[in-house]
């Protein structure tokens, strides 16, 4: 691997050839927000939250190599206020009421919206009418809640390796389903591992039985694991 | 089939055609369909058994002759005499004509004979169309008796690979898809990437809801596409073909059980498939069906789809001329590109170079609908004004009403309005203009169309299209319907205008791909050249075309408007 | 369902069903290749109509794909139904052709006629509305597909008379072979 040279926010800095820019921003101590990135598991592209300034032109830091001579902006006025109107378009899409929510406190929904100053919703809610799947004997499915990110098919297809997860439907129409979209409890395919719930980043997917501001997630596992087993860390 | 039995093929048809007394082409494309040519063609078929010239009239299907909106279409061609072509035909009609050219007494059907020099023909630039409409839509020997395959056979003796792509680049082709990428450019990108398996594909999906160009040209004229095709194989390097067509739209299995007869038609000649003609070339073509989603005019999400998954586009790079199909490079190009092929393989690359404007060569092809005289499909010169393919191609505006914008693009592209009648239509100056070329939609609007609400039209679509993968266009183009549905029920206030604009410009430069890129283009081009009709919308609360039905009042309004009602449903008087 | 309860759950779904036949017939043709899902899909709702949850595993089955990746490519296609057609489908083509000259305008009428919205079935089951984008006649515009027959320039009217006329012929039907 070579080392590359690129200018962030005016400031030279290096990297090495196969990085992503938003592994070498964040090597360098800039914050980008994302939601649908997590470390462990393919990258989506889909939330559109660390897009850059790429020599002028927005792209998504997440799916793009660093190269030799890129000028990146990380934080111009336009990317800010962008960030802000994603993430209100999130809020309006859906039903996010924090005040119920067993997420309120430990959302990264939440959080990110926090860190953007993003304080109120200019659009109109969609408020759809949405079900919730209580029907596994561990975890619960509520779609009110859920933003598409799709880590929860990610993790369950790329590390538990059973596609139970998987997306039905296109567009504002989409939504995660199990299997053949029957009720998630009687899955064939579900061994139960309960990753999905923890890389979920909003209240879509928790534990049963928690209640307001209780359900906390920890994903740290991913790294931990994959390091173990694809890097061969753990050798004994 | 070598090169001498192919000449031969061509000369034995020739002769044969040459020997009739006339041949009949009934017009068996899908808007000829829908207004009955099939019944037609049968009554010629009857007429031609009971006059008993079975041995010496030809009656064929054939593809499209362009003038859809009069339809059903029926072509004679006698000798060498220009063809006959006769609009609006029914079956009494069609036994008139035969009886007509069978023997001269016949009675008079001069009244659907279009005239030889009608501007709708005149006017027009046939190259992609060229066969269209003038042979059977199946038999590759018509096509062949009109230098079918030529092309091929001399690509495979006299030219080097590179040498096609050169020769391709320099005719200035560029992708008729509607982002207009030098056509040379991308094949010999997919010829220099280094892999032994390569793929060409071609779109035949044609998601805009307004255009048939690609359908028809595949209907009409598929040895055409499978030559080009196999030219294009044999330039990049690929050994294996896929047509990426439509399945599931009405009629659409007659048609792909067609094209598939024409593949192997052509494979049993020795025209595809293993050693192609006596060469060392190998290509295989393959059908994959879509099933109904726009965002397989992406090409990434295309190649999804034909990989059997959901066609969620993927972010670029890698291009699929570096990493496409399995992996493998691969070469995506559009019906009416890869058409064009073979007129430049055979005429040369100057001779195409001069046709069109500096940076759009050739020709193209558009589907010209909406409210002209003469809707159909026309192909004419890069660079003729708008004005002459409305006014003179088109015959003008139908029932005395003006002409209000011309809309290009489809979904993710704009409306043009009557001040611009007069700009060339090319890549540069449609999108100088806010619009785009597009692949060919040719929607024509009158001052009976409310340009919101086609703008709200063209979101619906977007919201129902998009595949829902990022953010701004699966949630972004939603809100932007909301505000149009504001606008044109009477609710909005300029606020929601202020919004919509904003929210144009961020899913625009935010999404993921091309679908939610252009998402906003409609709005933006209506906004640009109709602004003042918004705001009649929302400051006077009136649609000036009287589309919309402006029945709700702005939620801030409420307050005042609800007392109102209620005094106004009692009986009582408005106290001033 | 009961067989299936008592075999694997990943084998095949027992089915004495010839069309299940021809669906797998059409996998084996594809030598079970997995990237032709979307034409044995097509195959499989030609040949029933519509796609069942049975059916649906039995393909997943076949192809050894995962079940919710059948319905995840199922659902994302519009082509693709999870319903039973109704007796007769009435498609009603809203491209921007059509729009131009009034599709619309049908869509309302049959609402008001049938009750029946774009994507619905009438409550007797007999008569459904889709809209659909669009099967290319732009010049014939508006455009109908009423049980497979393509027509052109149709007016709302005549588009509720020839619905009328498509039911009460049924009714006749019946009446003579009761």
């Amino acid at each position: 691997m070579s080392v590359i040279t690129l200018t962030l926010n005016g400031e030279m800095i290096s990297g090495l050839t196969g990085q992503t820019l938003l592994e070498v921003i964040r090597e360098h101590g800039v914050e980008l927000p994302t939601l649908c990135h997590l470390e462990g598991i393919s990258e989506r592209g889909g939330c559109r939250l660390c897009m850059v300034e790429v020599n002028g032109r927005m792209t998504a830091a997440c799916v793009t190599k660093a190269n030799e001579g890129m000028h990146v902006n990380t934080h111009t006025e336009k990317l800010q206020n962008y960030r802000r109107m994603i993430l209100e378009l999130l809020f309006a899409e859906r039903n996010h009421v924090c005040a119920v929510c067993v997420m309120n406190g430990h959302c990264e929904l939440q959080s990110v919206a926090a860190a953007q100053g993003m304080d109120s919703v200019r659009y109109d809610y969609l408020s759809p009418e949405l079900p919730m799947d209580a029907s596994h004997k561990r975890f619960v499915l509520d779609h009110n809640r859920c933003i598409l990110c799709t880590r929860c098919l990610r993790v369950c297809d790329e590390v538990e390796g059973a596609h139970t997860w998987e997306l039905k439907g296109r567009g504002i129409h989409s939504m995660v389903i199990t299997d053949l979209n029957g009720p998630w409890g009687e899955s064939p395919s579900c061994t139960s591992c309960g990753k999905c719930v923890q890389v979920c980043p909003t209240g879509a997917l928790y534990d049963q039985g928690s209640t307001v501001a209780e359900m906390e997630k920890k994903h740290d596992f991913l790294p931990w694991i994959l390091g173990g087993r694809g890097k061969k860390e753990w050798n004994w | 089939m070598n090169r001498s039995e192919l000449f031969n093929m061509a000369q034995v048809e020739q002769e044969r055609q040459a020997k009739l007394r006339f041949r009949i082409l009934s017009c068996a494309s899908t808007p000829c369909l829908s207004a009955g040519s099939q019944d037609v063609f049968n009554a010629l078929q009857t007429a031609v058994t009971e006059h008993g010239l079975n041995a010496e009239v030809d009656v064929v299907a054939s593809g499209c002759n362009g003038l859809c909106s009069h339809g059903p279409v029926v072509r004679i061609q006698t000798g060498d005499a220009p063809d006959d072509i006769y609009e609006f035909v029914t079956p009494e009609i069609a036994r008139q004509i035969v009886a007509r050219y069978a023997d001269e007494n016949g009675a008079d059907v001069s009244e659907h004979l279009i005239p030889a020099d009608a501007p709708f023909f005149a006017k027009q630039q046939r190259i992609v169309l060229g066969n269209s409409g003038r042979i059977d839509q199946e038999d590759i020997e018509g096509y062949i008796a009109r230098g079918g395959y030529t092309a091929l056979a001399h690509v495979l003796r006299e030219m080097a690979p590179e040498q096609v792509c050169d020769a391709i680049n320099q005719s200035g082709l560029r992708g008729r898809g509607g982002a207009g990428y030098p056509t040379g450019l991308k094949w010999q990108l997919v010829r220099k990437a280094p892999s032994n398996k390569k793929y060409v594909v071609v779109n035949c999906d044609e998601g805009d809801p307004g255009a048939y160009m690609d359908r028809t040209i595949l209907e009409s004229d598929p040895h055409r596409l499978l030559e080009g095709m196999a030219i294009a194989g044999y330039a990049v390097g690929a050994d294996q073909g896929y047509i990426f067509v439509r399945g599931g739209y009405p009629g659409a299995e007659k048609r792909l059980n067609q094209l598939e007869r024409v593949i192997r038609m052509a494979e049993k000649h020795g025209l595809l498939g293993g050693r192609v003609m006596d060469s060392n070339f190998s290509f295989r073509i393959d059908i994959r069906l879509g099933a109904g989603a726009f965002v397989c005019g992406e090409e990434t999400a295309l190649m999804l789809s034909i990989m059997g998954k959901r066609a969620q586009p993927v972010p670029r790079p890698p291009y699929p001329a570096q990493r496409g199909l399995w992996g493998a490079p691969t070469l995506l190009n559009n019906v009416e590109t890869f058409a064009n092929i073979v007129p430049i393989i055979l005429n040369g690359a100057d001779w195409y170079a001069n046709i069109g404007t500096e940076k759009s060569k050739g020709t193209k092809v558009f589907a010209l609908a909406g409210k002209v005289v003469n809707g159909g499909l026309i192909e004419v010169p890069m660079g003729m004004t708008l004005r002459e393919i409305i006014y003179d191609i088109g015959g003008g505006i139908r029932d005395g009403h003006e002409f209000k914008a011309a809309q290009t693009g489809g979904p993710s592209g704009g409306c043009i309005p009557a001040q611009h009648l007069d700009s060339p239509v090319d890549y540069e100056s449609m999108k100088a203009l806010g619009s785009i070329m597009g692949s060919g939609g040719l929607i024509v609007l009158d001052d009976t169309s409310c340009m919101v609400d086609v703008a709200r039209f063209f979101m619906e679509f977007c919201v129902d299209e998009s595949c829902g993968k990022c953010v701004p266009c699966r949630v972004g183009t939603m809100q932007m319907l909301r505000q149009l549905e504001k606008i044109c029920n009477g609710s909005a206030t300029m606020q929601d205008l202020e919004i919509l604009e904003e929210l144009c410009e961020m899913v625009r430069e935010t999404s993921l791909c091309g679908l939610g890129q252009s998402a906003p283009n409609p709005v933006l081009s209506t906004l640009r050249h109709f602004r003042d009709e918004y705001e009649a919308h929302i400051l006077e609360r009136r649609c000036p075309a009287g589309v919309c039905k402006m029945d709700q009042v702005p939620v801030m309004e409420l307050a005042e408007e609800l007392p109102r009602r209620m005094r106004s449903a009692s009986g009582q008087k408005e106290v001033a | 369902m009961l067989v299936t309860k008592q075999q694997s759950d990943y084998a095949p779904p027992a089915t004495e069903d010839p069309r299940m036949d021809e669906v797998a017939r059409a996998v084996k043709r594809f030598g079970y290749q997995q990237d032709a899902l979307i034409e044995v899909l097509h195959i499989a709702q030609r040949a029933f109509g519509y796609l069942d949850e049975t059916l649906l595993t039995y393909i997943a089955r076949q192809m050894k794909l995962p079940l919710g990746w059948v319905y995840g490519v199922a659902s994302f296609y519009h082509f693709f139904s999870f319903e039973p057609p109704a007796e007769h489908n009435c498609v009603v083509c809203t491209g921007t052709a059509c729009y131009v000259e009034g599709a619309q305008k049908i869509l309302d009428l049959l609402e008001k006629e049938f009750g029946v919205k774009p994507g619905q079935v009438s409550a007797d089951g007999r008569l459904s509305v889709t809209d659909f984008r669009c099967p290319g006649s732009c010049g014939q515009a508006p455009i109908l597909v009423i049980d497979g027959e393509l027509l052109g320039r149709e007016t709302p009217e005549s588009t509720i008379a020839r619905i009328k006329q498509l039911l009460a012929n049924d009714k006749q039907a019946k009446e003579v072979a009761p």
